[in-house]
Parts: structure tokens; sequence; C-alpha cells
């Protein structure tokens, strides 16, 4: 509610960043420690940087408006009340005999590290048995990278910090240890919280603080704006190029059975190159991103 | 004898970690300027963090996730004092001044 009635911007983007890290506690709580590991990384820490970046290059304050706007009032209350009076239907939250609790959870739950040869159920289902919709949210990410690129392009633009000596020392220090974290999560997804989304907006966040203690400029030749541009495409077409791989193989699309002799071999291979997959454009996008906003100036 | 012993001073490092993020949290809510805010923050930053990791790295045990959190100690005894000081460096640049104690705002320094 206070980030609705705020309309100073920077204190609204920093409110973002408070309710994003309660929601990951939340979700802690809940016992879903993959979703509090994506929403503390990407709402947490790179959405506020973005948001910051944003607000550097436009205004501070949000302009108030002319009359009071009671048509827009009307209808959110409207389609409010009718999301709630459909939200009467549902089951209980937790309830065992809801439709969603008897079909194919169970499912998922029992044949899952089976099938798959991967402990991490998460992992399985995002991967494997609900891959295609993966598939479907890393085009979203790439086709927010396209966006960006083609609305603001990619600057050089950009002073490094050059008298904050203990910023830069500890950032050295730090910033190995960030992208070998990012390794480690990327390919711990099997076995625990992680995978490719966490271990993507990790590496963007080692590569944005770079940029942001020495310049991005110098963080420019570091990651070329050519080489973000093709790893961009290379995680989606990775992706893709696994679904389509299948179906040359024999099977359906992204039906990793058929990437080898044992299923359940071919499963695992399947959901490593998928997850590298995501994981490569979602690090390149979140930085593209970053460096697009930070090289205006 | 002395996994009892362990065990409860995992427990008090826990506990005074949580006292002492009290502590921070109200320093940050009623202390009257920005920089005495920022130290009441770090406080919370460090110690608190630090004890609430070696509380659970006591009752832990010698398992992998000793190590883990051994790990996760040494990146925010790195991170958390840099990130005081980044605000403190961001403040002094935007031309926050300390109040003194009578109240008034301190002449600011060519810096």
């Amino acid at each position: 509610m206070a980030i609705a009635r705020l309309r100073d911007l920077f204190g609204a983007a920093m409110l973002f960043g408070i309710y994003s890290l309660l929601s990951a506690g939340v979700f802690v709580i809940l016992d879903a420690p993959d979703v509090a590991f994506t929403e503390a990384a990407v709402g947490a820490g790179i959405s506020t940087v973005l948001m910051l970046a944003t607000l550097a290059l436009t205004a501070r304050s949000e302009r108030p408006s002319a009359r009071p706007q009671w048509l827009p009032l009307l209808v959110v209350a409207v389609t409010g009340a009718a999301l709630i009076y459909g939200t009467l239907d549902m089951p209980r939250f937790g309830d065992p005999d809801a439709p969603v609790h008897r079909h194919v959870a169970p499912h998922y739950l029992q044949q899952g590290p089976i099938e798959t040869g991967v402990p991490n159920v998460v992992t399985a289902v995002l991967a494997s048995y609900r891959g295609y919709d993966t598939l479907g949210e890393v085009t979203v990410i790439f086709t927010a990278g396209l966006g960006v690129l083609t609305l603001l392009g990619l600057g050089r633009a950009g002073g490094a910090m050059a008298h904050h000596v203990i910023l830069r020392v500890v950032s050295k220090l730090l910033l190995p240890l960030i992208l070998l974290f990012a390794l480690y999560v990327q390919f711990h997804g099997d076995y625990g919280p992680g995978g490719g989304f966490q271990a993507g907006v990790i590496f963007a966040a080692g590569f944005i603080l770079y940029a942001l203690v020495f310049g991005v400029g110098t963080a420019s030749r570091v990651a070329t704006p050519g080489a973000l541009r093709n790893l961009v495409a290379l995680g989606v077409l990775v992706f893709g190029g696994v679904g389509v791989a299948t179906m040359l193989l024999g099977g359906d699309f992204l039906d990793y059975n058929a990437l080898a002799a044992d299923p359940v071999a071919g499963q695992h291979l399947g959901i490593l190159l998928v997850e590298a997959g995501v994981g490569i454009t979602v690090a390149a996008v979140m930085t593209t991103v970053f460096f697009a906003y930070a090289g205006r100036d | 004898m002395i996994d009892v012993a362990v065990d409860v001073l995992g427990w008090i490092l826990l506990a005074g970690g949580g006292l002492l993020g009290v502590i921070g949290g109200l320093g940050v809510l009623r202390m009257p300027d920005f920089f005495t805010r920022l130290h009441a923050a770090s406080i919370t930053d460090t110690l608190c963090t630090a004890s609430i990791l070696a509380g659970l790295a006591l009752l832990a045990g010698w398992s992998l996730a000793l190590g883990k959190l051994f790990l996760i100690l040494a990146f925010l005894f790195f991170a958390g004092p840099t990130s005081a000081h980044a605000l403190a460096k961001a403040a002094v640049h935007g031309g926050v001044r300390p109040t003194k104690a009578g109240g008034q705002e301190a002449q600011s320094s060519n810096t």
C-alpha cells in the first residue's frame, strides 16, 4: 500500500526491494527454497538495480495527475471483485483432495527422481516435465532483452570510481567468488535449490558489480556488446536446439528420453543442456539491460 | 557433556544474535542522524549475522553445512562493512553532514 501511495520513485524502488526480500522469507517459511532463492536474487537484487538505473534516466518523483481518476478506480474495483468471486470456488490451501494434488503432483513427486535421475523435483518439473513452459519463459526474457536493445542500444559512457579504493579492492576480491558461486548454483540445481535462472542472475550481478565500481566502459571491454548479443541468442538456441534434436532422434519435441541409449541418462543430459541455455540467456540479458541503461548518460 | 555445552553455547549465540538484530533495528528507527543510523544498521550487518552464523555452526556439527556456513561468514565479513562504507561514502559525496551535539549541522569540509 505504501508503494502505491508514494510519489517519490526512489523510495518506491527501495520499498519494492524490501517487499521482494520479505516475500523470499515467506517462501522459505512455506518450504519453497528454489522459489525463495529466485525471488531474493531477482526481486531484491537485480530488479532494484535496474529500477534505480531507470530512475537515473527518468524523473525522481511521479507527476501528480490533473484530476481524480474515477474510471480506472471503477475498472480496478470491478475486476478485483470478479477475481475474488472466482477464488471463492477454489479448494482450501493444502487440501489433499484438491485436483492439483490428485493427478499430476503425486506422479511428479514419486516418479520424478526415478524417471529423470534428478533428485531435485523442482528442477525435474521445470526442465523436463514442464520443459515447454520453461522454453516460453526463456523466450520472454530473450524478447525483453531484444526490446531493450532496440530501444536503447548498448552505450559506452560511464566513468569509473577512481577514488574509492576500498570498493575496488573488495570487489576484486569478491568477484571471482561470485562467479564461482554462480557456476555452483547452475550445476547444483539438480540436487538442491538452484538452477539456470538463479545462476544467470548471480552471473549478471557479478558483471553489474564490476560495471558499477570500475565503470561501464571498462566492463564493456570485458563483456563486449557483440559477445553479449550472441550470448542472448545462444541460450534460447540451445534450448530450442535440444528440442529439435530430440525430434530428429525420433522422439517428440523436448522428449529427452531420445537423447541417449538409456532414457534416464537422456533425461539427465537434456536437463543439463536446457538449464545451461537458460542460465546463459538470463545472464546475458540482465547484463545487456544494465549496460543499456547505465551507458546512456 | 561436551555436546551439551556446545549446544548451549550455540543457542546462546543464536539468541544473542537475534537480540542484536532487534537492537540494531531499534537503533535504525530511533537515531537522529544518518551516520548514527548507518552505524546501527552495520551492527546488524556484521555482529548480528556473525553470531547467528556462529551459533548455527556450533549446532550443525562437523558436516557439509559447517563448511558452507564458514563460507557465508567469510563473504559477509567482506561484504557487510564494505557496503556500510559505500553508503557512508555516497552520503558524504551527496553532501550529508553529521549533526553536532547541539543539533547544528557540522561545517562541510573541502573533500
